[in-house]
């Protein structure tokens, strides 16, 4: 056994000095290498920490949201529609929700406005997320000026400006009374945007929205666990896309190290034909070729996932950006949570070393069955 | 189809692995129509280089096996959340046709490629390719296999549509599909603790008399076979609710969690060493009385069944610290 690591250790102590010899050659390889490993790991990175960012969120979203359709369009839905689903089995809690959206056309930007279930301030007040508060310059005590949809305008006090943390869902929020809001929009007291349910059993829930779609056929009761597993495909799908894309680098990169494992040099031929001549054999050059390799592959391996870390967590992600996130006028900022696993290191494995090995096998192979005596007769 | 990356990542290498796996059986269909040691022909010389290339590819793409089939039960876990009622990879599998047959399949094919290496080495060793026939027959075995796992892989992965909301309906799918059970039926737990505990101690028993009297490889690596099917049961059967303290939870993949510690990762890598290395021993047997061959098989036959015995007591040992220490009784 001793024998064996001292073999391993002497053949790897000889490779990385050849490594060493060829700096120029071996740099363009590693720089190329640890650049693409850099951008896959980018996108699965930031795509798993929006996932992560994104399910956090929905976590206190309602079980059920029961939407009216009319012309499979979503309508107001009528407030006597709460009394007949309180009746159905198993639901704990009913509640119309009244929220819309409002153009600005000072900044540009789409406001979603909301009534809470309870408002701690008046009529005439109004609590705002930071994204508003940037772009139109206000903070608490200052006074917001909306048109209502008749073209009468809504003066507004701004009471409070939400906190920073909860930016990713309330940036371009406006929080106001059900009296404002009713005004703003027109919209008759019997009325609600959506209907929220809370379910006693979540093994229920399924069963109680079949219930709901039942006793109301002009509805559409939407799973909080169905919108986790859209936004779970939406993300997952479009990092895949950004992967098939980048797909070409990764086989321009295999022809690239191909070319760089075939094309060797008259010293490097000469090389392994001296090893050879002394004593070399095929298996211990490919021993050799083995530990190249891997030593190549791991140093351009860790430098990428490294400088990816380093890209998503601790700096603006400027790379990949607007197409995994989605894009919006108001976008919130926000800070995402460094979180590595295993998974991710794995499938970012076989996306670069696994093509890179079969990539080299073959040049690797031939390198080492040169024949010592027809290269040094040459 | 799910556009994921690690989805991505698995087609993409089988499909490689298989395309290499085809070319070394195109050379093996050379080596094994034309092979003469004797002869001194540019075409033998030509081959005996190609063994080269061969041994190589092939140990390369057993290493990348062995990883795709952890990746592979890994995705299936974070996929779980796009189907209806799938609550990890058990789930997951069942969502088509393909994916329980796809699991079979790669494990058969981790042993079975842990087999060749055994073989492989063991020609290697000796000067003048004993088994080198052989060898590329059982490749021709293979790669099928290796082939069907790809064709799997591929079929499994297309044939996946998630359950998402679309404009029509929301929750129809929820309500409508039956959904896709996730619980494992398991075999009654007291008669196969006593396999287990019987299946242990023969490998045992039987890797000592092995390494002690050079006899018995063929008893060994039958027993060594048993051993693995009756673990991979029991850590269906009572195992798994022994990590989970659940006594109805029998998933076999759950245990390859965080929140389990990782610990089916151990489980699955001594259960695969220890079949690998005790069914080498069997397989190795026969040649013992080739000529090149006498000083070489038994002492690889004794490294192998120490190995064997190391993983399953290994495997036997955990069992027995996650019984203990788990609150279910």
């Amino acid at each position: 056994m001793g024998n064996w690591f001292e073999r391993q250790r002497n053949i790897i102590d000889f490779t990385l000095s050849s490594l060493v010899r060829r700096k120029g050659k071996n740099l363009a390889l590693l720089l190329v290498y640890a650049l693409l490993v850099f951008l896959l790991a980018s996108v699965m990175f930031f795509t798993h920490a929006l996932r992560r960012e994104a399910s956090f969120v929905l976590q206190g979203a309602p079980e059920i949201v029961v939407q009216r359709m009319s012309a499979g369009r979503h309508e107001l839905i009528p407030a006597r529609y709460l009394g007949m689903i309180k009746g159905i089995r198993g639901v704990s809690g009913v509640r119309g929700r009244l929220w819309g959206y409002y153009f600005d056309p000072f900044s540009g930007a789409n406001y979603t406005l909301m009534v809470p279930e309870a408002f701690s301030h008046g009529s005439g007040d109004v609590i705002i997320g930071q994204g508003i508060a940037r772009t139109r310059l206000v903070g608490p005590g200052d006074v917001l000026s909306f048109q209502r949809y008749d073209g009468t305008p809504a003066i507004l006090t701004v009471r409070e400006v939400l906190p920073s943390a909860s930016e990713l869902v309330s940036s371009d929020l406006i929080v106001l009374s059900e009296n404002d809001f009713r005004r703003f929009f027109g919209m008759a007291p019997g009325l609600y945007t959506d209907i929220v349910l809370t379910v006693r059993n979540a093994k229920e829930v399924a069963t109680v929205a079949g219930k709901v779609q039942k006793l109301l056929p002009d509805t559409r009761p939407i799973l909080k666990s169905e919108i986790l597993r859209t936004y779970d495909t939406i993300f997952d799908w479009r990092s895949g896309i950004i992967v098939v894309i980048l797909s070409s680098a990764v086989l321009a990169f295999i022809i690239f190290a191909w070319d760089k494992a075939s094309g060797l040099s008259a010293e490097e031929r000469k090389e392994i034909g001296i090893l050879k001549a002394i004593g070399w054999e095929t298996s211990d050059v490919l021993l050799m070729k083995f530990w190249e390799g891997a030593a190549v592959s791991l140093t351009a391996f860790l430098a990428g996932v490294l400088l990816a870390y380093v890209h998503v967590f601790f700096t603006p992600v400027m790379l990949f950006e607007p197409v995994l996130k989605g894009w919006s006028t108001l976008y919130p900022s926000f800070k995402l949570v460094p979180f590595i696993n295993p998974y991710q290191v794995a499938t970012l494995f076989f996306l670069t070393v696994v093509p890179y090995t079969v990539a080299t096998i073959v040049p690797s192979w031939r390198a080492a069955t040169i024949d010592p005596d027809s290269v040094m007769r040459s | 189809m799910i556009l994921h990356p690690a989805i991505i990542a698995l087609v993409a290498s089988s499909v490689l692995i298989s395309s290499l796996v085809l070319y070394a059986v195109w050379y093996g269909v050379r080596i094994l129509h034309s092979w003469d040691l004797r002869s001194g022909s540019s075409l033998q010389l030509d081959l005996e280089r190609r063994t080269y290339l061969i041994s190589t590819v092939l140990a390369y793409v057993f290493g990348f096996q062995l990883v795709s089939l952890f990746l592979l039960i890994y995705t299936a876990d974070s996929l779980s959340t796009l189907f209806t009622g799938a609550m990890c990879a058990a789930g997951t599998f069942n969502v088509n046709f393909y994916g329980y047959p796809l699991l079979v399949v790669k494990i058969v094919n981790f042993l079975l490629a842990g087999l060749w290496l055994t073989v492989n080495y063991a020609d290697n060793r000796a000067y003048d390719y004993p088994l080198i026939r052989k060898k590329y027959a059982f490749l021709l075995f293979l790669a099928p296999y290796l082939v069907l796992e790809t064709v799997l892989q591929v079929r499994y992965f297309l044939g996946m549509s998630p359950d998402v909301i679309t404009s029509c309906c929301g929750s129809l799918f929820s309500v409508n599909a039956s959904g896709v059970a996730s619980d494992l039926a398991a075999l009654p737990a007291v008669p196969l603790q006593y396999a287990f505990t019987a299946s242990m101690a023969a490998t045992v028993v039987l890797g000592i008399i092995v390494v002690v009297t050079r006899r018995g490889g063929c008893a060994f690596s039958f027993v060594a076979g048993a051993a693995f099917i009756i673990g991979i049961a029991s850590l269906i059967s009572f195992i798994s609710p022994a990590i989970y303290e659940l006594p109805t939870h029998h998933c076999p993949f759950c245990v390859l969690q965080k929140e389990y510690g990782y610990i089916g990762y151990i489980f699955y890598a001594t259960l695969l060493g220890g079949a690998v290395t005790g069914i080498g021993v069997g397989v190795l047997g026969p040649f013992r009385s080739v000529p090149s061959l006498v000083d070489i098989i038994p002492s690889l036959q004794r490294r192998l069944a120490v190995l064997s015995v190391l993983f399953y007591t290994s495997a036997g040992l955990l069992t027995l610290i996650t019984i203990v220490r788990s609150n279910l009784k």
